[in-house]
């Protein structure tokens, strides 16, 4: 027995010594950041002022939005450009590992950049330095207009080598844009990139709109519209701008979420005072009530299985949360601590559900696995609600509202993340005060 | 003497107790107009006619309706039967201590609750539409307890 133990330990010292070299723990929360150098990208000297394009101008841009995107998952420390000893070209060909491990980094990000017919060619390779040795080397050639999406795609591509988890910097962020005073709020649905670029405007801010949420392939959006003053849930097409209301209830429909293949939309449909949770196929129109309470459900959403819905429910006196089959049977409730629970939405990788807890006045943003044990709180505030998951599953985005004063003063509401591990809580900017963020997918799959 | 002095101590703590707990139950009835978190106030209440007012108000996560309540609905109601080609909406508000979603729901039902109890008061169900907001309306920004109870509203509004 210890002599097949010692044969088992030596496997796994192998395939870690074949494998990996460095690692990066997103398991914990990492208070020990991996340091990584992402070197200026090499331009081709050839390419150096082709026509308009400025490529070495490009090149910067590219390297400063990767810089941001690792600095912002907590887990990574980019070093500071002015102790790089090797220049970009050499280094991009073959770094001198030593001189990089002599400024402590563990990982370094080289790149090349040229111009061919037209085109914008961004070469990068990812090395290990205590290990000398290559990660993994790609290209990608686009329009130089694009490179942006060029630089998130990088960097999830070095993300996932190093993390072993898929990436989420080429993703968007579509969420509610809030102006005015707080009696007389302006809403209106904005879109951006995930690390705040880009910003548009979907609606005028003409009637009130409410948490809108993206369909598996980012294309549509569904949210709620107070259109000529009837609360209904819409359909918008985020190319198009075509906007369409979702079947022709006769009372409020809200709380919409798409189904994780995009056929049905999900929502609760409120009537003579009395609100549950009904699936409508966006193909065949066809409507089924999916729950027959005489309490509130609502907040519904989708197992990534598309198996079960875990949805909010104050049946037992106060809002809790339950999971159903998508059928509506075996309905169980598994919230079960202190305080009320909100807005569950279930990770994309099915196995914990995301809650907003009220507890003794504070809000809280939450997880637990889907049978309900397992509760952790992520994070206390005054006001916050309606996490909405990183298409990895690791981080979650939610919005904050501040205290206000006797005449509504300093109020503000933001778009903040979190991880699940309780770590790297930051804010996102936006260009107006924000709420009801939903995450996209990759964009680039 | 040593007997008395006990006494003496006793009643000092007796009466500080007292004056104590008289300067709790003192500060609270003026200015709050708040019964276990219902407002029974005016200060954001509008009149429908002299006499009626525009708004019935909730606790916390409810939508039972105070006796207070029910009477403003039945001179809401009286108000409607004579005046046959008026037509209202009610809309139902919660407070901002609540996620969205469920606001809206909740706003739903405190709206319908009270367009219930006019029914049965005479007045035709076609006569009258229910509309929430959930918590996107608030007629009192601030973060105050009282702000809030003035928030969970449902208020009756004259259709043209």
């Amino acid at each position: 027995m210890k002599k097949l133990f010692y044969i088992f330990t030596i496997l796994i010292f192998k395939f870690n010594f074949a494998y990996s070299l460095i690692e990066v723990d997103i398991t914990r929360g990492n208070l020990d950041p991996l340091p990584i150098a992402i070197s200026p990208l090499h331009v081709d000297p050839q390419s150096d002022n082709y026509q308009d394009v400025k490529v070495k101008e490009l090149g910067d841009l590219i390297s400063a939005v990767i810089e941001k995107n690792f600095k912002s998952t907590g887990l990574f420390n980019p070093l500071n450009k002015d102790a790089f000893v090797q220049k970009p070209d050499i280094a991009h060909l073959k770094p001198r590992f030593e001189d990089w491990s002599l400024i402590t980094a563990q990982a370094l990000v080289t790149g090349k950049l040229l111009m061919k017919d037209d085109k914008l060619k961004v070469e990068f390779r990812l090395w290990d330095i205590s290990a000398n040795k290559e990660m993994i080397a790609l290209a990608f050639t686009t329009t130089p207009s694009n490179w942006r999406r060029v630089a998130h795609i990088i960097s999830d591509k070095i993300y996932e080598r190093l993390t072993g988890e898929t990436g989420y910097f080429d993703t968007r962020i579509i969420y509610v844009s809030e102006t005015g005073p707080k009696t007389q709020r302006v809403k209106k649905l904005a879109i951006m990139d995930q690390d705040g670029k880009n910003t548009k405007y979907l609606t005028l801010g003409n009637e009130l709109v409410l948490t809108p949420r993206f369909n598996p392939t980012n294309q549509l959006v569904t949210y709620l519209s107070y259109f000529r003053n009837l609360p209904r849930v819409y359909l918008l097409d985020i190319e198009t701008g075509i906007q369409e209301v979702v079947g022709n209830f006769p009372g409020m429909t809200f709380a919409p979420r798409f189904s994780p293949d995009g056929k049905k939309i999900i929502m609760s449909f409120a009537k003579d005072g009395n609100s549950d949770i009904y699936t409508m196929d966006l193909e065949t129109r066809l409507v089924e009530k999916i729950t027959e309470d005489s309490s509130i459900d609502t907040s519904p959403s989708f197992s990534p299985n598309g198996k079960y819905i875990c949805f909010n429910s104050d049946r037992s006196g106060l809002q809790q949360i339950y999971t159903m089959k998508s059928d509506g049977s075996g309905v169980k409730r598994i919230s079960f601590g202190n305080g009320i629970y909100g807005t569950p939405v279930w990770s994309p990788r099915g196995d914990l559900i995301a809650f907003t807890k009220v507890r003794a006045g504070k809000f809280y943003i939450g997880v637990m696995r889907s049978d309900g044990t397992g509760e952790r709180l992520l994070t206390e505030n005054f006001y916050q609600e309606a996490p909405s998951w990183s298409p990895n599953g690791r981080l979650l985005v939610f919005y904050r509202e501040t205290k206000s004063g006797q005449d509504g003063e300093g109020f503000s509401a933001k778009l903040w993340s979190i991880d699940i591990t309780g770590y790297n809580e930051r804010e996102l900017k936006t260009e107006t005060d924000a709420s009801d963020p939903s995450w996209s997918s990759l964009l680039s799959k | 003497m040593k007997f008395n002095k006990r006494i003496t101590n006793l009643l000092i703590i007796f009466i500080s107790a007292l004056a104590l707990s008289a300067c709790v139950t003192a500060k609270k009835p003026t200015g709050v107009s708040m019964s276990s978190d219902v407002y029974t106030g005016t200060d954001t209440v509008k009149y429908l006619a002299s006499g009626v007012k525009d708004r019935v108000f909730f606790a916390t996560n409810r939508s039972t309706l105070t006796s207070a309540s029910r009477d403003t609905l039945r001179k809401q109601s009286d108000y409607l039967r004579k005046n046959k080609d008026l037509n209202v909406v009610l809309e139902g508000h919660a407070d901002e201590r609540g996620t969205r979603e469920y606001n809206l729901a909740l706003g739903e039902k405190r709206a319908n609750t009270a367009k219930d109890y006019m029914m049965t008061y005479g007045v035709s169900g076609k006569r009258i539409s229910v509309i929430s907001y959930g918590k996107e309306k608030p007629v009192n920004s601030a973060s105050t307890p009282l702000a809030w109870s003035q928030n969970r509203r449902s208020v009756t509004v004259k259709v043209k």
